[in-house]
């Protein structure tokens, strides 16, 4: 059973919090670091950025961060060696990697996810490629191990979200508002009939990404029927905002995972 | 929706999948638009009474004479200073049709926003033009004009503040916008169907010129040339002419400081082909896939990528792609201005610059038809500082 898989069974009654970082931002030495906080602080799953020169789907946070990492100089390679070193410490949490489509062509596809599978990670969510694009980079993914993460959004039509839930792995990230990646507004479209379509298809467990910063978002999200939540430009933004972030880092994912526990708050 | 926007192995819609209805509701408003015969009379009476087409074909009568025949396509005297109103127009049309509000766009040597401002003004939509903060300092003029016309200029301060980085801005943009606005992408560059929407509104310029040079020579030209950043004025006036086989079609892209170093904008020269801005196209990039920084003296060339369309005319060898440097561009530009009383854009000068190369070389009198692509007034704040006029 895959990582992603074993821990949706483990959590059975409660959400998975998924924990995204820039990876390199602010070095590499002090990614692992924030890495191993994430998970000490109870975080689920792991999300990490490859950093790239033009993030559209990202805003100002995330796009701050990406800058950040490549004025250290940081390189994809340099990223699987900290995922590397990730699962080499934490065997069973699940790493996903999101990037941009031309680091994944730079290196050659099927070069990419054999990268990416020998360091241990889960799942490949390339941000800036839809279901009409996505063949070549889901079928490279499945032949390397990997669950190609795709993107369900609130306006994608019903046909294309049953594809969506045949072809994608690991889990679906919704996208629960317009716009772009950013901590400063909530879900605002009626995400309803999308959870009901991924759902009759057997999609992986959605997970709801964009604008999850603060425990009431992810309330809301599990109480929609979201599988999980994955909060990054809240993390980034306070990461950016600690010159000693750890221990703020980790009473944040603390709070938020302790959110996902709908049950006990009830 | 896909199969429509592919250019051999290139083009496609490489966009976050919440801008994919957006995308798809823009490609039905085209083909339908296509189809209705009053959209084809409002857009040609736009152009003919509002924009000045057709505009002339002019043979030069100083320029390589005795070795070549010169003509330019006069895309300079359009309404607006460029060729780019050609397409604006096209797409305020069927943003209309989609019933949106706002237009926003991305603007490099400023043309482009001053045309979307110029459509917005006409015909009643908010405006907003990004536009780097590096262009908005070297293109002043330009940024006067759109304010003029109502558009709201945002300055973008990320990235190399160029025009790379406002399409990014401009795509963030429409990622929560797309409801109420149009996203007026200003080149065939850009996620299916930008591509072909822009270039089959700016074939104008080759269906005319088409005419214009066998009106006046009773023969096809032995070769059309065009500057190319995104490409849009050169895709304008080769696709007519691109059946033809006997006529050479000549893209120039910005070789800068020179081809060798690294401070230019020749994407099809010395790119690669990646994935940038919606399309799988060439793209100038490091080993790992990070986004090169370009060079070059005219804004509206100084782009990492181009068109999908351009880069499989490259691969296909129906185009030729060659680069003028900053020099040499800079060198035609004053050549025209003192040879002919024409003073262009910096951007339309490469292409000319190519064509005088070309003349100074011929032995048979070749008949060149060179796309004048804008006129210089944008760009006479920054002439000033780097001519030395006798």
């Amino acid at each position: 059973m895959s990582r992603y898989a074993t821990m949706f069974d483990r959590l059975s009654g409660e959400g998975a919090f998924g924990a995204f970082i820039m990876l390199g931002d602010p070095d590499l030495a002090r990614s692992a670091a924030i890495l191993d906080a994430l998970v000490e602080g109870g975080a689920d799953m792991i999300e990490v950025g490859i950093p790239f020169s033009d993030p559209v789907a990202d805003g100002p946070v995330i796009q701050a961060a990406a800058t950040r990492a490549l004025a250290k100089g940081v390189t994809p390679a340099d990223c699987f060696d900290l995922i590397a070193g990730f699962r080499a410490r934490h065997p069973n949490v699940p790493v996903g990697i999101l990037t941009y489509a031309n680091l994944v062509v730079a290196r050659g596809r099927d070069a990419f996810y054999a990268r990416a599978a020998a360091a241990g990670a889960d799942s490949v969510l390339v941000a800036d490629v839809p279901l009409l694009e996505a063949e070549p980079f889901a079928s490279s993914a499945r032949l390397h191990g990997l669950d190609p993460v795709l993107i369900a959004a609130a306006n994608t039509p019903p046909e294309r979200l049953a594809a969506i839930a045949r072809r994608g792995g690991g889990y679906t990230y919704c996208v629960a508002r317009a716009g772009v990646t950013g901590a400063d507004r909530a879900a605002e479209f009626d995400h309803a009939d999308m959870l009901d379509a991924l759902l009759t298809n057997n999609a992986p467990p959605p997970v709801f990404g964009f604008g999850i910063s603060r425990p009431e978002h992810v309330r809301a999200a599990l109480a929609a029927g979201a599988a999980g939540v994955i909060c990054g430009s809240a993390i980034v933004d306070l990461l950016a905002k600690h010159a000693d972030p750890l221990p703020a880092l980790r009473a944040f994912i603390a709070a938020m995972k302790e959110a996902t526990r709908i049950r006990e708050a009830a | 929706m896909l199969n429509r926007g592919r250019f051999g192995a290139y083009g496609g819609a490489y966009v976050p999948e919440i801008l994919v209805p957006a995308l798809e509701e823009l490609d039905a408003a085209f083909i339908d638009a296509q189809d209705d015969p009053g959209f084809r009379v409002e857009l040609d009476t736009l152009l003919r009474k509002y924009a000045g087409r057709p505009t002339p074909l002019t043979r030069c009568r100083n320029l390589g004479t005795g070795r070549a025949c010169i003509y330019l396509k006069r895309e300079d005297l359009l309404h607006g200073g460029a060729h780019k109103t050609n397409q604006v127009l096209g797409q305020a049309l069927l943003a209309r049709r989609m019933g949106k509000t706002r237009l926003i766009a991305e603007t490099g040597a400023g043309q482009h926003g001053v045309a979307t401002a110029l459509a917005g003004a006409l015909f009643g939509l908010r405006t907003c033009i990004y536009m780097g903060a590096h262009d908005v300092e070297r293109q002043k003029l330009n940024v006067f004009r759109m304010r003029l016309m109502g558009a709201e200029v945002v300055p973008v301060e990320s990235g190399q503040r160029g025009l790379k980085d406002a399409i990014n801005e401009a795509l963030r943009d429409w990622t929560a916008s797309f409801a109420d606005t149009h996203y007026l992408l200003g080149t065939v560059a850009g996620p299916h169907p930008f591509p072909t929407i822009v270039r089959d509104f700016q074939r104008v310029i080759g269906e005319e010129a088409r005419a214009q040079i066998l009106d006046e020579e009773g023969r096809l030209p032995d070769a059309v040339i065009a500057c190319v950043g995104g490409g849009s004025n050169a895709m304008g006036i080769f696709a007519d002419f691109a059946p033809d086989a006997e006529v050479k079609l000549i893209g120039v892209e910005p070789a800068g400081k020179g081809l060798d170093g690294d401070q230019h904008g020749a994407t099809l020269l010395r790119g690669r082909p990646g994935i940038l801005h919606g399309a799988e196209t060439y793209v100038l990039q490091d080993a790992d896939g990070q986004i090169s920084e370009s060079w070059s003296v005219s804004a509206g060339l100084d782009y990492p990528a181009v068109g999908p369309e351009h880069a499989h005319l490259r691969d296909s060898g129906r185009a030729e792609y060659v680069g003028a440097t900053d020099a040499e561009a800079l060198a035609a530009f004053q050549a025209l201005a003192a040879g002919e009383g024409i003073i262009c854009a910096f951007e339309s000068a490469h292409a000319l610059a190519h064509a005088l190369k070309l003349a100074e070389a011929a032995t048979d009198n070749p008949v060149l038809v060179v796309n004048l692509s804008g006129r210089g007034d944008k760009d006479m704040e920054q002439a000033q500082r780097l001519l030395e006029l006798p």
